[in-house]
């Protein structure tokens, strides 16, 4: 009798504690992306340089890898996640400012099919509450791979090259939405800064990603 | 040689080098899937797929 009210006290603190980091995340995640959005606004209102974003860029990857883990467990740990996603925004700024130029239509399109893809797959992942923890290994392979190919492509400039990684990297981002939201769920991840800075960089390269297909698609690019 | 093309290609490898150890390890104790596990998996990609053909078409 005690020992089935234990495991159910147990459970229930266990979904408790879920829901509590799933709140947390969501809630910081779009704290974030409104940041996100006014310093991606200030980059393109200043006409960053590329070189500008790409330094903006390290900066925040390096945050992101050194300090971030460090400081996730402490309350350093949001103004460090709000510097890395306001730098990363920010690093948006040139790519923006260029679709923006040529059909600001493009960048809406994206943005709308961003948030469509995030909320569709967050809900896959929340309702069917699968365990997609069998996706880290395929997932990190893609990443490695796309990277690779990214390098190879900045030197050959193949168009069909740059659409592939591209895509690749959509789906990826896809995957690594609901293998993030199911380690919320099953308990993977319980630090919800951490948890927002992984799911943050997904809806980024999303983005970003997706962006680039539609521009290029559109016979703007 | 333009130093941007560098900048990013160093930037990109940079990453690769970072993220490495973590494939590793998630490769070697990440477990494995059955073939159920990916269909729950390739039903909503196939979905993503199909939206942004979508998009694709809406912008042409």
């Amino acid at each position: 009798m005690y020992q089935n009210q234990s495991v159910a006290q147990r459970t229930a603190d266990s979904v408790l504690s879920t829901n509590k980091v799933l709140r947390n995340t969501y809630m910081l995640l779009s704290m974030t992306l409104l940041f996100s959005a006014v310093m991606a606004a200030v980059g393109v209102t200043m006409q960053v340089s590329p070189g500008a974003a790409l330094v903006a860029d390290i900066v925040a990857i390096a945050m992101l890898w050194f300090v971030l883990p460090r400081t996730a467990n402490s309350a350093t740990g949001i103004p460090v996640l709000f510097a890395i996603t306001g730098l990363l925004g920010f690093g948006l700024g040139p790519v923006l400012g260029y679709y923006l130029s040529v059909n600001p239509a493009i960048v809406m399109t994206a943005l709308g099919g961003t948030g469509v893809i995030f909320l569709g797959l967050s809900a896959y992942a929340l309702t069917t509450r699968k365990d997609f923890s069998f996706l880290a290994g395929f997932l990190m392979v893609g990443m490695f791979v796309v990277l690779g190919a990214a390098v190879l492509n900045i030197f050959l400039g193949i168009p069909a090259l740059f659409l592939t990684v591209n895509a690749a990297v959509i789906l990826i981002m896809s995957g690594f939405i609901l293998y993030e939201t199911s380690q919320i769920i099953h308990n993977g991840e319980t630090n919800y800064i951490m948890a927002t800075a992984s799911l943050f960089l997904s809806l980024i390269n999303l983005f970003q990603a997706l962006l680039h297909i539609l521009g290029a698609f559109s016979g703007d690019d | 040689m333009d130093w941007m093309k560098i900048g990013s290609a160093l930037f990109l490898v940079a990453m690769m080098v970072l993220i490495y150890p973590g494939m590793k390890r998630a490769l070697k104790e990440s477990p494995k899937g059955t073939s159920k596990d990916w269909q729950a998996f390739l039903l909503p990609i196939v979905g993503v797929v199909l939206f942004v053909i979508l998009l694709i078409a809406m912008v042409r």
